[in-house]
Order: C-alpha cells, then sequence, then structure tokens
C-alpha cells in the first residue's frame, strides 16, 4: 500500500478491482464502508463475478478474467479523450513532457527490439532523449509527438468503449459509467482510492495490471494523496515483511539486488547502480545505494567485510537466471534438484499445475518441511485415494516433517499491508515439542557451519564469518534480531557540521537510514527497516493511537520507510507546496519548512522554488507514466490475452499470451485451447476460509466444508448440471471433481460476439485437516507466470465441465 | 485497572464471536448468546491477557488472547479465548469469520507436535529426536554443498552460488524469523529462495 488501511476512510471514490477485500479482508474493508457513510464516498467494483464486496458497491460491472488492462486502457483513453486529467500534477509529477527516443514503437502488439526466439525485448529504445548536458530532454507544452504523453495518447486510442466490450465483455454503457466515475476525481479535491489483490497479480502480466491503474492515479493526481493510492491488499499477514526482507531469488533486504554473473566485480555491479539524476537538482535517493549495501554486508559479514574486499563482494552469489518457485520446481522435474525445504508454505496445494509439482517433488532426494500444521506438502508421498493419487512405494524421498510454533507462542514484528511493522507477544508455550522457527533456523546454520569447522568443505567463508553476535547463539532472541534488522554505529558518528561532536557513538542503535554509510562504519541488515528499534527502545510495540482522526496513527507501531504512513506525501500539495485540497492537508509548505501530519517524503532544506519533484527515488524527480527499460514486457501496458484464452487477441491477433512472458517448452505444450475447453475458469477465496490452513480450524470447517466450484444458471442449464450436483472439471493438465454451486453471482457475458460462461473455483481444500477432503484449482492451472515476477497465472484458464453422478473417492 | 475493568464489561456484551453468529443464523441465537455472554465474564477473569495481532490476512487485525495457567511446570500456559483489540487503530476490536475462529487453529487437532521422518519408499512418518533430525539435515546439506556448489562460471566469473537445494519461507513468520532465515540461507550460498508473495 502507498498509504495505510484507516486513511481509506478519507477517500471519496474506491474502486475494487483485482481483489474483493469485503470478503477477503472484511476488517480493513470496514474502512470503505467508513468512507460511504461519513464522507458520502462511492464504492465500485469490477469483477467477473458479484462478489460480496459488489453487493455493497454503489455500481458493479462485470469483467471476463485477464482482461483488465484493455479496461483500464479504455479508462485512460476515456481520461485523455475527454481531458479529464489533473493538468497540473500531470505536467510537474509525471514524465508526461519527457521525449522519447525517436526510434521507440509499437506495432501489432509488440514493442521494438522484439525477439520472439527468445521471447524477449532488445530494450535499447525504450528511453528518454537525453541532451548534452546528461539530462532528459522535455517539451512542456506536451506538443512534441515524441513525448511522453502523446505516446501514452497513441497507445491507448485504440480501448474505445466498443472495444472494451468486445474484449472484457464489460457492456459498454456500464463501462461508461464506471470511467465517468473514475473522471470525476480528476479535480485537485476528489480522490479515488485502488484497491488489489491477487486477482490483479496472479496473471502472465499481472505487474502491468498494476501500473495501468497507477498510471490511472497518476492522471487524475491520487498518488501521494489522502484517500488515494496504489493499495495492494497484500495476501498473508507477513508477505510484506518477508518480501522488504528480500527473502527472494534476487534481492538482498530493503529491495536491493543481487548481484548476476555479468557483474563479475563491485564496480560492474554498482555502475548498474548509481541512479545519476536525469533532471537538475533531483534527489534521486537511489543514489545513497552504497550506503544501504556496504551496511547490509557489515551486518552479514561484520570484519571479514573490508573495503580491500570490496565489503565482502564475493561472498554473495551470482545469479545466471532469476530461481523462482516455477524455475525450481521445473529443475526438480528435470532431476537438478537435490533437497528443498518449506518453511510454513504449502506448495502442492497452492503453486500451480499439482501434477508437475508431484513429479518434482518425487524426484527430490530430501524434503524438509517445517509448519506448525500437517500440510499436504509434507505428505506428498502419501496415498489418499483420488485426492492424492500417488504410489508411495515408487517415491524415494527422504521427509523430515519439523513442527514448529504458531502466531500465539512467538513473538516478534509482522508488517501489514499499510507497511505497519506491529511487534506481538506470546501467549503460549507450543505443543509438544514444537519448536519457534528462530530456534530451527540457528541449529541448522550452526551444525551446518560446525561441520565445515570440522571437515572444511566447498567455500565456508560466508558461512564460518557469518555475524553470530548472539547471547546463547543456539536461540537467538526476536529482540536481538530486530535491533540487528535497525543496524548500529560500529565506530563513533561524528555530525557532519561538526566534526567534534559525535551524534552516534559507536555500539549505539540507528535513528533512521539517513545516518548509513558506505565507508563501514555502519551496519543495518535492513536499511528501510532502520528507525524501528532504536536507543528509544522498540518502536513497533508502539501503542497509541491517537491521532486527531487523521486515520495515520502515526504512533501506533511504526512503518516503513522512517514511520512514513503515506508514500510521496509531498505530491499532496502543489509545486509552490500549498495542498490540493485544504481539507486533506498532508505534507505543505509552511513559509520556512514542509510541515503537516506526516514525516514528509522530501528532503527537509529543499524549498518549493528549488522545484525539486515528489517522486524522491526515481531519477526523474517525477513518477513515470512511461517506464523507460524497467519492465520486461513494455514501457505502456497492453492487452494480452492469458496464455489460455477463449478468443485470439483483438488487438494483435498473432499474439498467444504475454510475448515476453517465460514459458517452459513443456508446460507450452500443456496449455489448453478453447475449442476442448471452451470455458473460462477463475480462482477465488472465500471470508469463512484463509488459504490452505483453516481447514484445519474446526469452526471454519464447519462454516465451509466442501469444495465446490460455482457456475451460472446459464451455463448449469446448458451442460445439464443441478444444484449441489456432482461435476468434474478439467483443463489440459487436470481434473477435479466438486459440487456444484449454482449462482446469480455468475453471469455469462458477451465476448467479441459470442456468450462466454465463467467457471469460480475456490482454493482452500486438500486432504489433510478437519474439513472435508477436497481438490483445489490449482490441479488445473498453467505453469506459468508474470513476464515480471512469475506469479502464476491463477486467475484466468480454461477448463471444460461436465455433470457426474458421484464424487471422488477416498 | 478501571479502563480494563471498563473495557472489559463493554466487551461482555458484545456478540459471542463467530461460533455464536453462526447459531444466530439457525434460529437458536438468542438463548446461546445469553449463555455465552454470561459465563464469559467469569472465564476471563481469572487469566492472563497477552496483545497479538491475526496471523491470516495483512489487515493484521490486533487481537487479545486470554490465558489459564502461569507458566510452571505443572500449570502450562494454555489460551482458552481470543477476540479483537478495541483498541487497535485499524481493526478497532471486529475480527472477520477467520479471526474469530483462532482459538480453534491454536489447538486444532492438526497441530504438529513431534518432528517426523519418513525414509525413501515408506508409507508412514516415524517419529524422531530433533538431534537426529537436524544432525541428519545438516549432514545432508553439507553433502550436497560440497558436491555442487559452483564457484566459478563456465567464463572464470566468480559466481559462488548453490543451486540445488532450495529454500521456500513462509508468509506469516515474523521479519525476526525471516532474518535469521535470510541469514542462514543466503550465506550458504543459495539461490532457490522464494517467499509465498507469489501464490
Ligand atoms: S481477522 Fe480477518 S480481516 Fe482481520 S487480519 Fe484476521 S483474517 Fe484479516
Amino acid at each position: 500500500m502507498t498509504n495505510s488501511w484507516a486513511d481509506i476512510g478519507w477517500t471519496d471514490l474506491a474502486i475494487i478491482m483485482g481483489g474483493n477485500a469485503a470478503e477477503a479482508h472484511p476488517c480493513g474493508f470496514k474502512w470503505v464502508v467508513e468512507a460511504k457513510a461519513n464522507r458520502g464516498a462511492k464504492l465500485i467494483v469490477v469483477d467477473p463475478r458479484y462478489t460480496r464486496s459488489a453487493s455493497v458497491a454503489d455500481f458493479y460491472c462485470p469483467i471476463r478474467p485477464g482482461t483488465d488492462i484493455a479496461f483500464l486502457g479504455g479508462v485512460i483513453n476515456y481520461l485523455l479523450s475527454n481531458d479529464k486529467i489533473q493538468h497540473d500534477y500531470v505536467k510537474n509529477y509525471t514524465n508526461a513532457a519527457y521525449l522519447v527516443n525517436p526510434a521507440y514503437g509499437f506495432s501489432d502488439g509488440l514493442f521494438t527490439g522484439y525477439d520472439e526466439a527468445k521471447r524477449d525485448y532488445d530494450k535499447s529504445s525504450w528511453d528518454y532523449q537525453v541532451g548534452e548536458d546528461g539530462f532528459a530532454k522535455l517539451d512542456d507544452t506536451l506538443q512534441d509527438p515524441n513525448c511522453v504523453f502523446q505516446l501514452m495518447k497513441k497507445h491507448f486510442a485504440i480501448y474505445t468503449p466498443e472495444m472494451v466490450e468486445r474484449i472484457c465483455g464489460s457492456p459498454k454503457d456500464k463501462f461508461l459509467k464506471v470511467a465517468e466515475m473514475i473522471a470525476s476525481c480528476s479535480t485537485p479535491t476528489k480522490t479515488m482510492t485502488s484497491m488489489y489483490a491477487l486477482g490483479w497479480t496472479q496473471h502472465s502480466k499481472g505487474s502491468q495490471n498494476i501500473r495501468a491503474m497507477a498510471m490511472v492515479q497518476l492522471l487524475l493526481g491520487n498518488i501521494g494523496v489522502r484517500g488515494g493510492g496504489m493499495n495492494a491488499l497484500r495476501g498473508h499477514s507477513n508477505i510484506q515483511g518477508l518480501t522488504d526482507l528480500g527473502l527472494m531469488s534476487n534481492l538482498i533486504p530493503g529491495y536491493l539486488t543481487l548481484p548476476t554473473e555479468k557483474e563479475p566485480d563491485f564496480n560492474a555491479y554498482m555502475s548498474s547502480r548509481g541512479f545519476k539524476p536525469l533532471r537538475p537538482g533531483q534527489m534521486s535517493y537511489w543514489q545513497n545505494y552504497k550506503k544501504f549495501f556496504v551496511s547490509f554486508q557489515k551486518s552479514m559479514w561484520g570484519e571479514a567485510a573490508t573495503a580491500e574486499n570490496n565489503w565482502a563482494y564475493d561472498y554473495l552469489p551470482k545469479l545466471d537466471v532469476t530461481y523462482d518457485m516455477l524455475r525450481v520446481f521445473d529443475l526438480m522435474v528435470q532431476g537438478k534438484m537435490t533437497g528443498y525445504f518449506c518453511q510454513g508454505f504449502n506448495p502442492l496445494m497452492t503453486l500451480s499445475n499439482r501434477g508437475k509439482l508431484t513429479e518434482g517433488l518425487s524426484k527430490l532426494k530430501w524434503l524438509v518441511t517445517m509448519d506448525p500444521l500437517d500440510t499436504e506438502t509434507s505428505r506428498f508421498w502419501e496415498n489418499h485415494g483420488e485426492f492424492n493419487d500417488v504410489k508411495t512405494g515408487d517415491i524415494q524421498t527422504e521427509v523430515f516433517q519439523l513442527p514448529t510454533s504458531c502466531f500465539a507462542e512467538d513473538e516478534g514484528s509482522l508488517v501489514n499491508s499499510g507497511r505497519w511493522l506491529q511487534w506481538h507477544y506470546p501467549g503460549q508455550e507450543p505443543p509438544g515439542e514444537a519448536k519457534l522457527d528462530t530456534w530451527i533456523m540457528a541449529q541448522i546454520g550452526q551444525k551446518l557451519k560446525a561441520l565445515y569447522q570440522k571437515e572444511g568443505g566447498a567455500f565456508p567463508d560466508p558461512i564460518l564469518n557469518l555475524t553470530w553476535n548472539y547471547a546463547d547463539p543456539n536461540n537467538p532472541t526476536p529482540q536481538e534480531l530486530a535491533k540487528e534488522m535497525n543496524g548500529s554505529a560500529l565506530a563513533d558518528q561524528m555530525d557532519p557540521k561538526d566534526a567534534t561532536k559525535v551524534v552516534v557513538e559507536k555500539g549505539k542503535q540507528l535513528s533512521g537510514f539517513a545516518q548509513l554509510k558506505d565507508d563501514g562504519s555502519t551496519q543495518a541488515f535492513c536499511w528501510i527497516y532502520t528507525g524501528c528499534w532504536t536507543e528509544a527502545g522498540n518502536q513497533m510495540a508502539r501503542r497509541d493511537k491517537e491521532d486527531g482522526g487523521t486515520g495515520l496513527a502515526p504512533k501506533w507501531a511504526w512503518s516503513w520507510p522512517a514511520n512514513r504512513r503515506i508514500l510521496y506525501n509531498r505530491a499532496s500539495s502543489d509545486v509552490a507546496g500549498k495542498p490540493w485540497d485544504d481539507s486533506r492537508k498532508l505534507v505543505y509548505w509552511a513559509g520556512d519548512k514542509w510541515a503537516g501530519i506526516d514525516v514528509p517524503d522530501y528532503g527537509a532544506a529543499f524549498k518549493p522554488e528549488q522545484t525539486v519533484g515528489p517522486f524522491i527515488m526515481n531519477p526523474e524527480g517525477v513518477a513515470r507514466l512511461f517506464t523507460r527499460k524497467m519492465m520486461r514486457d513494455g514501457p505502456f501496458p497492453t492487452h494480452y490475452e492469458p496464455f489460455e484464452a477463449p478468443v485470439a487477441n483483438a488487438v494483435a491477433p498473432k499474439i498467444r499470451g504475454n510475448p515476453a512472458a517465460r514459458i517452459f517448452k513443456g508446460d507450452f505444450a500443456a496449455l489448453g485451447s478453447s475449442d476442448k475447453y471452451p470455458y473460462v475458469a477463475t480462482s477465488y477465496r472465500l471470508t469463512e476460509h484463509f488459504h490452505q490452513w483453516t481447514k484445519h480450524v474446526w469452526v471454519n470447517a464447519v462454516l465451509q466444508p466442501e469444495f465446490f466450484v460455482e457456475i451460472s444458471e446459464e451455463l448449469a442449464k446448458e451442460k445439464g448440471i443441478t444444484k449441489g450436483g456432482w461435476v468434474r472439471v478439467w483443463s489440459n493438465r487436470g481434473s477435479v471433481k466438486a459440487k456444484a454451486v449454482v449462482t446469480k453471482r455468475i453471469k455469462p457475458l458477451m465476448v467479441d460476439g459470442k456468450p462466454t460462461h465463467i467457471v469460480g473455483i475456490p482454493q482452500h481444500w486438500g486432504f489433510m485437516g478437519a474439513a472435508k477432503k477436497g481438490m483445489n484449482p490449482n490441479s488445473l492451472t498453467p505453469f506459468v507466470g508474470d513476464a515480471n515476477i512469475e506469479t502464476p497465472e491463477y486467475k484466468a484458464f480454461l477448463v471444460n465441465i461436465e455433470a457426474i453422478a458421484s464424487g471422488p473417492v477416498a | 485497572m478501571i479502563g480494563e475493568l471498563s473495557r472489559r464489561q463493554f466487551l461482555r456484551t458484545a456478540g459471542a464471536g463467530v461460533a455464536g453468529t453462526t447459531l444466530g443464523a439457525m434460529g437458536f441465537g438468542g438463548a446461546e448468546q445469553a449463555l455465552a455472554q454470561s459465563v464469559r465474564p467469569f472465564k476471563l477473569a481469572k487469566t492472563t491477557e497477552t496483545r497479538n495481532t491475526c496471523p491470516y490476512c495483512s489487515v493484521a487485525c490486533g487481537i487479545l488472547m486470554y490465558g489459564v495457567g502461569d507458566g510452571s511446570a505443572n500449570n502450562k500456559q494454555a489460551i482458552m479465548h481470543i477476540e479483537g483489540d478495541p483498541d487497535h487503530p485499524v481493526n478497532r476490536g471486529t475480527l472477520c469469520p477467520k479471526g474469530a475462529a483462532l482459538l480453534d487453529f491454536v489447538h486444532s487437532d492438526t497441530r504438529l507436535k513431534y518432528p517426523m521422518h519418513r525414509k525413501p519408499g515408506s508409507d508412514k512418518f516415524e517419529r524422531v529426536t530433533w538431534e537426529f533430525a537436524l544432525e541428519r539435515i545438516a549432514r545432508l546439506m553439507k553433502d550436497d554443498r560440497d558436491k555442487n556448489f559452483v564457484a566459478k562460471s563456465k567464463d572464470g566469473v566468480t559466481v559462488n552460488r548453490w543451486t540445488t537445494v532450495g529454500f521456500l519461507a513462509a508468509s506469516a513468520t515474523t521479519n525476526e524469523t525471516a532474518t535469521l532465515t535470510y541469514k542462514v540461507v543466503r550465506s550458504a550460498g543459495i539461490v532457490a529462495f522464494d517467499n509465498q508473495a507469489r501464490v
């Protein structure tokens, strides 16, 4: 989230598209209800199903799964053609005026530089025209045909209301009503908030779905303001934290990136991370990258990271490719993985194409699971009839099932969707011999280290020299670890203005990331968390909720970065520093300094006349409507069909799926076509269940005991399916049996002139737990991910359906 | 203290959680809820209150956990009631059907209690000691790392990566667990590293 939950109470218009907050985030959705009750705010829901969010919306518009970019492209076209944009914001705070290389172009659904064999682009033309002074060139009149504004107009012109209806199946009049409501927020005093979740991410172009809405929000001037923003509702309770902390193949904590093998040494690594400003006087905050990186290396390897060895640069692995989950399971199937750990993660029931997952796990030599619950993944080798039809004796994988604590037994912080780090306390001991995850990880780390100490072996240095300053090396405490995330001074830190004055003494906790150094005199595991545990104590445990009704709660817990509650908040005021909306002041120029209710996302010393842009992380100082070379699949979002679609791409008929998304050969062959699989399937969550966990919980198992699929009355009639009757649903990869729930909530849509049926498949069952054994959409879904971040295409694929006499045999 | 009392008094009149709501929906509401509400103040009187957050979705509602037992050897702490934290600025005491049933998650029949081991080809899990499991896991890691560690790429670039063992991190563990996990995993050179952000 750029903003936070209670801030939604300050919006004028909430749009829920790509999510279903009323059911999946109920206690957060409450803030939409507050906005409606207190401010007369409106709610729009755009969704393939008439969800509970839709049931309380002021306006609902249906959409075919996987066509959000066409819809949002239609909105962008509407805003531009009807001049419904916030001009001052667009001109000053976005790159609309920037001139793009004339070699850049777009035709037949492809940007310049496409290489079909590689499914990748040569992106060299996707950039600005740069002058001799090294700065990007601008046309402030926005008239130059190569300026971003004109290119954008041209790019989105194709998404007329008729085209939206043809692609999305959203009736033209309903689409226009949505566009009109959105356009009403183009004035500086009306604000829209975008609330989305996996409904946008789980597509082969998920990142571009989100970008498309971010562009809408920028055109409306809704980023950095109260009641606005791009609000990823996020899924699990600490998925924000695990991502912040870089627990992904290519990340270092705080959104730094691991080197690739094209960066053989530290200089090569830093050369592409210099972030020189692209306009005069811009802050380009990533210029401090080296400070964050060196402080991380010092945190990891202490005295072993020195200036001489480039801060132990070679201790970090260098990537040849990104080892995301999809790739790793593919490598398992190829027999190239030996062992796998699953910590609180149940991939057998959650990643795509279950048949392939079982095959992969069966080829491992060993598997370790750590979980409070008895997961399907840990029992993938056990035969459960049709629910897990495996030949146990043939599976040679050695499995360790390690019992862990659950939330009620551990202490520490979780990051909510609004980036708040909230501390919690244990209320009981783990049951039986179950242990804290920290204890387990410490044992594994210490035992591996002991083996290397004793026997030597492959490059032991990063293991042997790993910082491990815990009072009990076998049991690091959450307090010790939290302080480590924050970071401390390794030498006295002097005042930059007065060299005789010590600001932070050696050994003391740092109070903010501005104190980090690139000379090895500071350490911080995760720079964006610096400030969470200072000399003043644990800021994450703060519990003063008083905020005068602003919803920001600045003294409750601690939010990254720097306890800032709304990102880009400098953009809540105009160039002169005057709030766009006096009734929703956030950060503004008070004549001699920046004032307001939030920590300014800006340099304290800047005066408005310096025209330093509000998007201080970007070298431009402004937000990007055109993303240059930063996305694999294009600098503008463009409509691509899902890899399995009921129709050809209406704007580029020859292109299947997202042309820049990676898809492995076997998985491409496993795609189904609409002649055999005529129905569009989508997965979703129920309000009574959370992922695969609550089927272990008796109350929730009673509330929603059994797997089902949801179809329209029309499809039921066509296929002779009765309410509550058994059906078989199958894709080109697998098959499930379920009870049929026949509803009015899903209706066939007219897509490209033909009726298109949608099958809804909830994601909550398995063969372990208190609920009835059931199947899951992941038996059906394709093994392909988003072009940029490899989130599997879970929300739009093709299936067939038939009535059957009876259900599965356990 | 007075604030505490008044809040508890207030809570007595609040709804009886998700099970009560369901009973209400089935038409037995009045009697069951009245019973639940008259019992509760007595139940909570001797408990310890601990603040936590709901581990499910990232609204991260504040919760209060009520436990009995003082943690001594013969009097283990056990949580016997969970409800929304009325002081929390986001949920303000409310919980959804998931959070309202958290108690049954904590005490679920399928909570794991002992380290288990499945031998290749076997059709069952067998209970093992932590020592056995952890020693063996470390051994398996070491053997594979020594065998498959890639120190240099084909072009002679130092890459120091280990690609044949992977680690999937969770989505609900604490930042502190994540920090320790990152340190152990990355220092070993593991690159097949991911979390549940994608699914
Ligand atoms: S109670 Fe419901 S809304 Fe609140 S955090 Fe838990 S799952 Fe999310």
